[in-house]
Formats: C-alpha cells, structure tokens, sequence
C-alpha cells in the first residue's frame, strides 16, 4: 500500500487534500469533456458510415464506366487524353476546433471559374463512354471531400475519446481511492499521536507532582489535625 | 494553396486526373512505395487518397501521421473492387472510442 511511505505530517496532510480537490474537479471536468466528445463522435460516426457507403459505391460505378470507356478505345488514346489535365483543385483547409480536438475543415477552389470544365480532351477521338465516366467521378468527389473531413475527424476524435477515458479511469479507480486512502492514513496517525502526547503529559504531571510535593502519597495518608 | 494527390495503381486512378487532382501511381516495390507515400505526407497535399490495396501494404507509414491532422489519410476502393477495408477502418474507430462497435456491430 501507497501509505507506508506517506509522512504523517500536517504538512503532508494539506497537500494530500489539496491534490485531492483537484482531482475530484479534474474527474468531473474529464467526465464531462468524455461525454461531450462521445456525443459529437457518434453523430459523426454515423455520417462517416453514410458518407463512406454513398462514395464507395459512386466510386465503383465510376469505375466501372471507366473500364466501359476503355473497352471501347485503345490505351492509348486514353492516356493521350488525360495526360495533360485542364483542370486544377486548390484545396483550402483549416482546422475547426472541437472540445480542443482539432479537426480539419475542407473547402476547394477550382482552377477555371467553371467546375465542369474538365474534360481536357477532344470529344472526337474518345468515346461517350469517357465523358460520363469523368462526369461520375466528379460528382462523386464532392462526397469525397466530404469523407475525408469527416473520416479524419472520427479518427482524431476517437483517439482523443480514449485517451480521455484512460484519464477519468485513472483519477477514478486510483489517484482518488489514494488520496483518500492517504489522508486518512495521516489523520489517524496524527490523532494516535496527539492521544499518546496527552497520555504522556498526564503521566509526566503525575510523576512531577509526586516528586514536588509527595502529592500522591500526601493524598493516601490520613489527614493529620 | 495545398492539394489533393490519389495514390494508387494506375488503372484506379487516372480517372482522377482529368478532376484536377494529382495522381501517383504506385511502383510494387515496397521500399519506392513508403519512399513515395512519406514524401506526399511532408509535401503540401492536405488530403491524400489511397486504394485499400495500397494502403493495406503500406499501413506502416499510414499509422505514423494518423495522430495528425494534416494530412488526411483515406481510403477509397480500387478497380479492383472494395475490400471493406474503409468500412473496416470506421467500425474500428467507434471501437476504439467506445470500446464496441455499438454502432455497425450486426451491419
């Protein structure tokens, strides 16, 4: 136990229960902060999981329009035709802070004031089929985009949720039990030793008394008038 | 101004040039690829889009910046077709912060 090397001393005993006022503060801000973490995880949690199955599947349509596309033209045409793109996406991002977890903002601009400017191919050489699979994959990345906001955050989030409940668990299960433990240790040491002081007192009075005055003796023997 | 780059092999993603953002096609040489994926990280790309057969192989470089905020690592299927792998990494998350998947579990 923690409280064999504890010193029982009245200075010992204020810092123990000032550590134990903090603690006690700190597990119930802690809680909080948990609760509130989980709350806006599990919501974006859940939108993850929304935002994840929409992108798959948008992804893998438009891959398959893809290899449609490419059935029907040779490799090479279709690397000529994407080889030197139109179009550019800046990405603008920032950090939003939740419950002093960062999380990432995203925003994009594109580089041609018009989004649908992308096919940087002549339509003449390529088929149809490469134009709507294009036009997929460019719906879809608004999703994207979108995904990976939120992906990230959930991660961030998640870490950020254990580590916390690592903490509450902590001050909960044993940094509290051992303040409290401790303080009690020094209270009853003290007390034991404030009881042993007054029984040596008395003893040293009477033993004084009797050496002065033969008090106790003078008590015994019957009065003499 | 960042970027965003898709990290791949090249029939997933050239798709993704004409969209405007930067694709790396990966190498199959395990050394080149980590090489590759480390220097996209510290480069100025603010998302980084990976397949999940990439990723599964190089989830070593992946772990190592997934405790910062940028960049973002994902996960996007290939041509190849899904592996659940994205949708792996979500229920792992709510399993981490709740300690079951309260959410996805019987999905």
């Amino acid at each position: 136990m923690a409280s064999t090397n504890i010193n029982p001393t009245r200075m010992e005993l204020t810092r123990l229960k000032k550590k134990l006022a903090t603690a006690v503060k700190g597990h119930r801000l802690l809680k909080d902060k948990r609760d509130e973490l989980m709350r806006q995880f599990l919501d974006l949690a859940r939108e993850n999981m929304a935002l994840r199955k929409k992108v798959e599947k948008g992804l893998s349509d438009a891959n398959r329009e893809f290899v449609l596309a490419k059935s029907g033209m040779d490799e090479q045409t279709i690397k000529e035709a994407l080889m030197a793109p139109k179009q550019e996406i800046y990405l603008k991002k920032s950090t939003k802070n939740v419950m002093s977890v960062d999380i990432p903002v995203f925003d994009y601009e594109t580089r041609t004031p018009d989004e649908n400017d992308m096919y940087s191919y002549g339509f003449a050489f390529t088929s149809s089929d490469l134009d709507g699979a294009v036009n997929s994959l460019s719906e879809v990345f608004k999703d994207m985009l979108k995904l990976a906001e939120v992906e990230k955050a959930c991660q961030l989030l998640s870490t950020e949720i254990e580590k916390t409940r690592r903490r509450v668990n902590a001050l909960e299960h044993v940094i509290i039990p051992e303040t409290q433990e401790g303080i009690r240790y020094i209270t009853m040491k003290l007390d034991e030793n404030e009881r042993s002081t007054q029984v040596r007192l008395m003893k040293v009075k009477d033993m004084m008394l009797n050496e002065a005055h033969g008090y106790s003796e003078k008590m015994e023997a019957p009065p003499e008038t | 101004m960042d970027k965003i780059c898709v990290l791949g092999d090249r029939d997933s993603i050239y798709g993704f040039a004409a969209l405007g953002l930067d694709i790396f096609a990966v190498t199959n040489d395990f050394e080149e690829d980590k090489k590759l994926l480390k220097r996209l990280c510290n480069g100025d790309y603010g998302i980084i889009y990976v397949t999940e057969q990439v990723a599964a192989e190089l989830s070593e470089v992946i772990d190592e910046y997934s405790d910062q905020v940028f960049p973002a690592i994902i996960q996007i299927p290939g041509v190849s077709g899904n592996t659940g792998a994205g949708v792996q990494g979500v229920k792992q998350s709510v399993e981490k912060a709740v300690g079951s998947d309260i959410l996805f579990g019987n999905e």
